[in-house]
């Protein structure tokens, strides 16, 4: 298991990395596959089935699949690439790497068969029963003891950047997790649970968790993936270091603070809602820093830019990563919210961070790394990647302007009086409003799918080991390592 | 983490260089052949930065922001939450006001008589049908099956002013006592017909309309016209034209409330229907529930006050009349 360069390299953990990446594209097409359902459940009610296929179990599904699924997995695999070769050691402890992938789909399982079957104690994206919460907790401390043991046994005298952003993704999802499934069981052999809060507390204590589910293991875990997969595929440095390092500490300082915001115009103190905005709004160049870092790390490297696909796809994510992150303190300004709360304006901003920024990331990292983790020289074909690309971009387009123009039209339906006083729409008015938009949503989500299964197709022609003979010349030979034939066994 | 370092990281981390293309000098470390250039942060950055932290300052000096001991920072501002749905309510409140004392003095008539008046009255009744009503009668008020279609002159217990005000505030087969209350026996469930029966009667109810009897119907008209006669014209008058003391429908227009077809008309006789619709008394205050009866008299079929206690139908020759409106 040794991959030989100018130098002796240690022998890294590639089999876990593997098995994870593997996951991520399994888990990243049910995610979507649920999603175009879901989306076309809301358009043509007739589809949902009751009670076990309706919306109402199916969208938690979905989140779950697509968040703690996909991104998860992602998040898993592109860390344990990282930190190896960031720290030039081997992951630590094989068996216990091997507990985090068997005992993390099991959490997944776990967790949608549960949905499925009602089980489910209503709080967004945290919707597990104690059960799972529980099991979840022994893999979560395992993942960061892997993580950690893997940092301090390193053979660099310093922690790269992306280290610290996957660091404080790990430990700052366990806090959050644990803290807001305090529960307590109805009894032992039973689903339900009771939340040890109650009331605005708990709302509280919820929304803490979900904004920083969205800090942490969507920004600050996928900010890990840029610092390193940008300068790998770009092959410039980063642009500033004292940049990582400000952006770093005042992003995870400042991001905690900002979980109110969800509770604008609620039972939720003044005071607390204003704390959550303020901070929101100062939230925004920390963000940006991120941004600023990869964008500018491509300096010097524009030209790449016209040709690879895959830097486009990271240039694409960190552009969407930049205008949702924009929106986001927008949309946390009270007044604001007073228009956006509880319309599509919130559906299109997370989808534009979820489908642009995590899902283009995790694209351009997977496309970085199948070819190295196979032992291959390349991804089978480049067109491929190309309309990938162009495909899911679009399918993006379509699905946020839909529900831009759906939330606005919404919340201005919602408040609009007459000159006499009276509420100018119903809320079913609303309802029939929104139809086209929700066709359209789903055609963008269909679109984005379809990307999604030709690059499945792609890796799985590249670990076959083949190279479109059109794009590449048939003279072309695969280097074989002996690491692709552990693989491949 | 120096116990990890060997001498030739040691020289790593000496070893700064300069960026050809930038001509900035990195930092010396290398990982996985990454490197770090050490360019300052960006001034605009930096700025917005700061902006955003003094605009929160500012936020906090005005807005409610810290709690402290015994409660929480005010604000200069005055600002609450409570304060602030309060403002917009009273905007609203304010635009009714112009109208609403004048309405709440003047009779039916003199509303309809008033342009400014009917309009407001028009405006709030559209407003609050679609909130409150459309659930059960539809947007446009085309009614579904089992919900009348308020849009034609078909009423059940009325379409004056004065009916609709009352079916609006007691509801049908409420529980109240001024409630709309009729029930129609079912006739094969109780067994107060046999089955042949009901199916001759129901032949005769169709004739009334000269609407085919569909499949089946081959009975004996008399028959049909014998029990209706016993059973039915009571409430439905031996014309069939129904009478509203009863809530008793028309069965000689064509329309439906639970469906022409044969089934759906035996399945009426044997077991009855008894729809229901709430009373809006206390659940409305009463300026909406007279907006209310003022925009449904308008739909299309609404009838003058009787001044005799007489009722003063709209004498229309049945095929002038559409079929039963509501969609299944």
């Amino acid at each position: 298991m040794t991959v030989m360069t100018d130098q002796q390299e240690p022998e890294y953990n590639y089999d876990i990395v593997r098995r994870f990446t593997l996951a991520t594209v399994f888990w990243c097409i049910v995610g979507l596959l649920l999603g175009v359902l879901i989306a076309s459940q809301l358009a043509f009610p007739d589809l949902n089935i009751e009670p076990y296929f309706n919306f109402g179990r199916l969208r938690p599904v979905h989140t779950s699949a697509v968040i703690f699924a996909f991104c998860g997995n992602a998040l898993f695999a592109t860390s344990y690439y990282v930190v190896q070769r960031t720290c030039g050691v081997r992951l630590w402890n094989d068996k216990l790497a091997n507990f985090t992938f068997w005992g993390y789909q099991l959490f997944i399982v776990m967790a949608a068969t549960g949905y499925i079957l009602g089980v489910n104690q209503t709080k967004e994206y945290a919707e597990p029963e104690w059960y799972a919460d529980i099991w979840l907790t022994i893999v979560w401390v395992s993942y960061l003891l892997v993580y950690l043991m893997t940092c301090i046994k390193r053979k660099e005298p310093h922690l790269y950047v992306a280290n610290w952003f996957y660091l404080s993704f790990i430990v700052t999802v366990a806090v959050v997790h644990v803290a807001n499934n305090i529960s307590i069981p109805v009894d032992i052999v039973g689903a339900k649970s009771y939340s040890a809060f109650a009331g605005v507390q708990s709302a509280m204590i919820q929304w803490w968790y979900g904004h920083n589910a969205v800090g942490f293991f969507l920004t600050s875990g996928f900010l890990g993936m840029m610092y390193y997969f940008v300068p790998k595929q770009a092959e410039r440095p980063i642009y500033s270091y004292r940049l990582s390092i400000i952006h770093f500490w005042s992003l995870i300082f400042i991001y905690i603070w900002a979980g109110p915001h969800h509770l604008h115009y609620t039972a939720l103190p003044d005071w607390a809602q204003t704390l959550g905005m303020t901070f929101s709004i100062m939230l925004w160049m920390p963000s940006w820093g991120g941004m600023v870092n990869g964008v500018m790390t491509l300096s010097g490297a524009w030209h790449k830019l016209r040709e690879d696909p895959i830097l486009q796809f990271m240039i694409i994510s960190l552009a969407f990563y930049g205008m949702a992150t924009f929106e986001g303190p927008l949309m946390a300004i009270r007044s604001v919210n007073s228009l956006s709360h509880y319309t599509d304006w919130t559906i299109g901003h997370v989808h534009s961070a979820a489908l642009g920024w995590n899902g283009f990331i995790t694209f351009g990292a997977l496309y970085y790394m199948v070819p190295k983790l196979w032992g291959q020289t390349r991804m089978y074909s480049t067109k491929l990647i190309s309309l990938h690309l162009w495909i899911a971009t679009i399918g993006i387009v379509f699905y946020i302007t839909a529900m831009w123009v759906s939330g606005i039209m919404q919340g201005l339906m919602w408040r609009t009086y007459d000159e006499m006083g009276f509420l100018q729409y119903s809320f079913v008015e609303s309802v029939m409003a929104m139809k086209p938009f929700y066709i359209i949503r789903a055609m963008g989500g269909g679109l984005y799918l379809t990307g999604a299964l030709i690059m499945t197709y792609n890796i799985w022609r590249t670990i076959r080991g083949d190279v479109n003979v059109k794009e590449f010349g048939s003279d072309q030979t695969q280097t074989q390592s002996p690491q692709t034939q552990g693989a491949m066994a | 983490m120096s116990d990890h370092q060997n001498d030739n990281q040691d020289q790593n981390t000496d070893k700064k260089e300069v960026d050809a293309h930038s001509g900035v000098e990195t930092t010396g470390h290398e990982w996985d052949g990454i490197k770090e250039l050490n360019n300052p942060l960006p001034r605009w950055w930096l700025w917005v930065f700061y902006v955003c932290i003094l605009w929160s300052v500012w936020y906090w000096v005005v807005y409610p922001a810290w709690p402290v001991a015994g409660g929480h920072t005010k604000g200069t501002g005055g600002y609450t939450q409570f304060k602030e749905l309060e403002d917009s309510q009273n905007e609203i409140v304010a635009r009714q006001k112009v109208y609403l004392d004048r309405f709440e003095q003047a009779s039916f008539q003199e509303i309809l008589d008033d342009p400014e008046l009917y309009a407001f009255a028009m405006a709030g009744g559209s407003a609050m049908f679609k909130d409150n009503c459309a659930t059960c009668h539809g947007t446009g008020a085309q009614g579904f099956k089992g919900y009348p279609n308020l849009n034609d002159d078909d009423w059940l217990w009325g379409g004056a002013l004065s009916d609709i005000h009352q079916t609006i505030q007691y509801g049908i087969r409420e529980d109240n006592l001024d409630t709309r209350l009729s029930q129609m026996p079912a006739f094969g469930k109780e067994g107060m017909l046999k089955n042949t029966e009901i199916e001759a009667v129901v032949d005769y109810v169709f004739s009334l309309s000269s609407q085919a009897a569909g499949h089946g119907g081959d009975h004996d008209l008399a028959k049909g016209q014998t029990i209706f006669a016993e059973q039915c014209a009571s409430c439905h008058g031996l014309d069939g034209k129904g009478d509203r003391e009863f809530g008793a429908p028309n069965l000689t227009d064509k329309i439906w409330l639970y469906g022409g077809d044969r089934a759906s008309v035996f399945e009426t006789v044997y077991s009855a229907r008894s729809g229901m619709m709430p009373a809006w008394k206390d659940r409305l205050d009463k300026n909406t529930i007279r907006q209310l009866t003022i925009y449904l008299h308008q739909l299309g079929g609404g009838e003058e006050e009787r001044e005799d206690g007489q009722e003063e139908t709209v004498e229309r020759p049945v095929e002038d009349i559409p079929d039963a409106t509501y969609s299944e």
